[in-house]
């Protein structure tokens, strides 16, 4: 399998609401993929699914790994972080009582062995180990411009620099793919072009794939490789940029039918 | 088949109390989502306040039949008024503090109650007069099934309507129904959700005070430290039968009741008390949403 | 401006005068049939509640205002013990001085009272792991406190099993009988948890009570031999003495271990389990183990307690295992600073000590610390002492890793 992710047929019901329907995707290593669509089409719930905080209904999630394609339905989230696809969250979801350092340090851990009696006895090998993780997670920080703030409590940053520190914390557990949800909601016009180039830097050095939902149409046309349309929780669309602005069908999601009467 | 009957009307009055009781953490909770620890002091102060009255009135020589009506009426005026109180001055600061502070401060206002009824009065048990007069009519029966029994089983029911029909057709009953829904869209449409939640306590506590009463009258004396107990047990048939809904409540009571009773009279009656925590532990580790409870879904 | 302060302070005095009138004023003597009225109990409500109404709606508007936003002194005393290790390891070294020469200048009722404090610090230490670093607030803590205690009282009694042998089975059987419990109950909600570990403990409790060919029941077991150091032969008061120096070695083992924990790759996990369940897991935390080994970890002091607890008293009974216990270690480490060793030990120190030097003061014990429950969410959650986190220095990083 060269995919590095791969949906199909992914279905999602809440009791009798049917939230993501029959959606196939998929991502190619290093590429950068949009997900696009109105309000409530489902895009949160898709990356729930993929990410294990959903168990879906049907379909498959199929991540790539050295022995071909892992279904990774029904994973739990931190098993499906560990086979290396990382998200951030639509409303910021940091752990505001520890320090940035230590937030993106959590990212780490599953790439991390020490155990309790480590813990305990703080022996030459967990020394070593946690040496390294904070300088790797440090040079993380420097490379999103966040470490002079690294000693401060997460929940004293402010708002643009929650958002990167997210996207920090889930570089850190050294991911294959990243999903970013919303990343530029709540910033202005400046701040989305420098996260523009930021996403384009991380998958640029990192060499990995991004999947995004974003509603700044700007980034998402100037970013991504690909798009895919979801409205009423099924893909409506996808293609290049290009096709997706002329999409006749993109168009009314976005505008409502009685326009385009 | 008498001595089954027997323990069935005996777990179908110790349900009705159960009720009394799980309707307040019911409640409260419907709407803002806390266990109230503190309840079940609430339903011993009740019981106190109760028989203080009733004591001081018997001492002046009143008939037993004003009396009742008198301490119980002083009971749930006071039960109400400490929940209020309780509400405002332990709860209502921690209205939008992380989830474990207010169950914290309940858990110390419960602590404090208790120690306040035993610094103030005793940590003896107090008997408590028997109010309820014996019915002439329950003669043939009167050996499994007590007047004051009766009594017991017809208040919860006649409580338990009353409640249905304020809570589906007034206004401030239509009140709570939407702030236990979304408390931010309720204040927006103008719902006064800080006099909706001194409503819920108040009307939660008043529920709990009769349950004290009723049940000091059944078993004859009191302590402070009965609500500790009933509380928890209270408690367990609001979980049992999905906290948060009213006849879920009433519900998960009387299966507590009836298993008590039950498993005391067949089993083996040393381990009232462990029945009841261990039916608690079973159901939230295999079924945390309750009988009529719905099973939420998480937000992310 | 002042007329309205002083009107809603006379409103909450009347209000509370109201309120404690059957309860504070009336007592009732059922046998003799007399009432006694203590009015001078109203006149102390209303008085104490004008006065403390004021310093309540003080204390509220000053929580809300940005500006007390300031750091408090236990943050800077920490900061400043953190950058200075001079003074840091100045300090320890003076406690710990203190510490063993304590007994020279005290006699044993002076001893024991401080061996218990220390015995509640390392029990405020290993609920702080469950409560404080990983967020579960455990109820029925004291149930592994019992396990130790029944674990060695039964092997002693029966089998003969010594101090030191029993020791490490004590803290064994507790850390499992916290797996035993963690492990279905996990997943539940935070304050589903609560009552289930409630419960949990207070089953513990009624089966000792109740059990009586394999726990005697109320009556408790007797007899249990105290502990053996290096086989000499002790006095009351070099046994004393002994329990006392025991503590002190566990309790600074404790600390040091809890520390370490505490900034530990599992110690992280734990805190960012408490701050937010979903983004732990989301970035690789697995839920079900990390809160296990919070569970266990906990236990297994509790247990260890429970042991010596057993070998210094030389008497147990279930009386000594309620909840009441379980919520004055949770006080310990709610008073303290959940997360904080210096405030679970300042907590420990307060709880225990005060009353006992303060005899009229020790019948309102729980009294007080009911009410410092409440009155610490309220105005200050963080606790006495509030958790100071570790900072990292990276000078030369860019260099080290040839940047």
């Amino acid at each position: 399998m060269e995919n590095i992710l791969e949906v199909k047929g992914l279905t999602m019901d809440f009791g009798g609401l049917r939230a993501v329907d029959s959606v196939d995707l998929y991502v190619k290593p290093k590429e950068i993929v949009a997900l696009i669509g109105p309000n409530g089409a489902g895009k949160t719930t898709f990356f729930n699914c993929v990410t294990g905080i959903y168990t879906p209904t049907k379909g498959d999630i199929l991540v790539n790994s050295n022995r071909g394609g892992v279904r990774i339905n029904g994973f739990k989230p931190n098993r499906v972080t560990e086979r290396g696809l990382a998200r951030t969250f639509q409303n910021i979801r940091l752990f505001p009582n520890m320090t940035v350092l230590e937030n993106v340090m959590i990212g780490k851990h599953c790439r991390l062995s020490a155990k309790i009696f480590g813990a305990l006895f703080r022996d030459k090998k967990t020394r070593a180990e946690e040496l390294k993780a904070a300088q790797e997670c440090y040079v993380i920080l420097e490379k999103l411009g966040l470490e002079k703030t690294c000693d401060e409590l997460a929940s004293n940053l402010p708002y643009g620099d929650q958002r990167k520190l997210e996207i920090a914390r889930a570089l850190a557990t050294e991911p294959k793919m990243l999903l970013l949800d919303e990343p530029a909601a709540g910033m202005n016009p400046q701040e989305t072009v420098d996260l523009t180039h930021l996403i384009r830097m991380i998958r640029d050095t990192e060499q990995i794939a991004i999947l995004l939902i974003e509603h700044d149409m700007k980034l998402v046309m100037n970013l991504s490789e690909r798009i895919y349309v979801m409205d009423h929780g099924q893909k409506i669309a996808d293609g290049t940029p290009v096709e997706i602005r002329n999409n006749p069908e993109v168009i009314k999601a976005y505008l409502g039918e009685d326009i385009d009467a | 088949m008498d001595y089954f009957l027997e323990l069935f009307l005996g777990g179908l009055t110790r349900g009705s109390i159960y009720a009394l009781i799980a309707l307040g953490y019911t409640m409260v909770y419907g709407i803002v989502q806390l266990i109230n620890f503190a309840h079940g002091e609430i339903y011993m102060i009740g019981a106190f306040t109760a028989l203080i009255v009733a004591s001081v009135l018997t001492i002046f020589g009143l008939n037993s039949a004003a009396i009742l009506v008198i301490a119980t009426a002083a009971a749930i005026v006071y039960s109400s008024a400490y929940g209020y109180t309780v509400e405002k001055i332990a709860y209502k600061p921690l209205r939008n503090a992380p989830r474990l502070s207010p169950l914290i401060s309940a858990i110390g206002m419960s602590i404090f109650l208790q120690n306040y009824v035993l610094l103030a009065q005793t940590s003896d048990f107090l008997p408590f007069p028997r109010l309820i007069p014996e019915f002439a009519f329950m003669e043939p029966v009167s050996h499994i099934f007590s007047s004051a029994e009766l009594v017991i089983v017809v208040t919860t029911m006649v409580v338990m309507v009353l409640l249905t029909v304020f809570i589906k057709f007034t206004n401030i009953g239509k009140a709570m129904r939407a702030t236990a829904q979304d408390k931010t869209m309720a204040l927006l449409i103008g719902i006064d959700v800080d006099r909706v939640i001194s409503v819920t306590f108040i009307i939660g506590s008043s529920l709990a005070a009769l349950g004290g009463v009723l049940i000091a009258n059944h078993i004859g004396q009191i302590n402070f430290y009965i609500g500790f107990i009933a509380g928890i047990k209270a408690f367990t048939a609001a979980v049992l039968g999905g906290i948060g809904s009213i006849p879920g409540a009433v519900l998960g009571a009387l299966i507590l009741g009836w298993t008590e009773s039950f498993a005391t009279g067949y089993v083996s009656s040393d381990y009232e008390d462990v029945f009841a925590f261990a039916l608690l532990v079973l159901i939230l580790i295999f079924r945390p949403a309750g009988l009529l409870g719905k099973s939420e879904t998480k937000k992310v | 401006m002042i007329a309205q302060e002083i009107i809603k302070s006379l409103k909450a005095a009347i209000w509370f005068m109201f309120l404690t009138f059957p309860i504070m004023v009336i007592k009732v003597n059922t046998v003799y049939k007399t009432i006694e009225w203590r009015w001078m109990n109203m006149v102390f409500i209303g008085v104490g509640v004008f006065v403390g109404s004021f310093v309540w709606r003080w204390l509220l508007e000053r929580k809300d205002k940005p500006s007390a936003k300031k750091e408090s002194i236990s943050t800077r005393t920490q900061a400043y013990l953190a950058e200075n290790p001079i003074s840091k390891r100045a300090l320890q070294g003076a406690l710990l001085v203190a510490l063993l020469f304590f007994p020279m200048f005290m006699d044993a009722y002076q001893i024991n009272i401080f061996t218990v404090a220390l015995m509640y610090i390392v029990l405020g230490l290993g609920l702080n792991i469950v409560v404080g670093l990983a967020g579960l607030l455990d109820l029925g803590y004291v149930a592994f406190y019992a396990v130790g205690a029944y674990t060695y009282a039964l092997l002693n009694t029966t089998f003969g099993m010594s101090f030191w042998i029993v020791l490490p089975i004590g803290g064994a059987l507790a850390a499992i009988f916290g797996i035993l419990l963690g492990f279905p109950v996990l997943r539940l909600r935070g304050d589903y948890l609560a009552i289930v570990t409630l419960g949990f403990g207070e089953i513990i409790r009624l089966v000792l009570e109740n059990w009586n060919d394999f726990s005697h029941g109320p009556s408790g077991i007797a007899g249990i031999d105290k502990p053996n150091f290096f086989g000499l032969e002790l006095n009351l008061n070099q046994m004393t003495d002994g329990v006392y120096y025991m503590m002190v070695v566990f309790t600074i083992i404790t600390i040091f271990f809890v520390g370490r924990l505490q900034n530990s790759r599992i110690g992280r996990a734990w805190l960012a389990l408490r701050e937010d369940e979903i983004a732990c897991q989301a970035m690789g935390i697995g839920r079900t183990r990390t809160k296990l080994m919070a569970f266990a970890l906990g236990a297994t002091w509790a247990g260890l307690m429970g042991v010596v607890f057993a070998a210094k008293t030389s008497f147990i009974n279930p009386a000594s295992f309620t909840f009441l216990e379980s919520a004055i270690i949770l006080s310990i480490v709610v008073l303290g600073g959940m997360g904080s060793i210096p405030g679970v030990i300042l907590g420990a120190l307060i709880m225990i000590l005060l009353p006992e030097y303060m005899r009229t003061f020790s019948e309102y014990r729980m009294l007080v610390f009911g009410g410092a429950m409440v009155v610490m969410m309220v105005f200050r959650p963080q606790g006495l002492v509030s958790n100071f986190r570790r900072k990292y220095s990276f000078h030369g990083v860019d260099e080290r890793l040839g940047g």
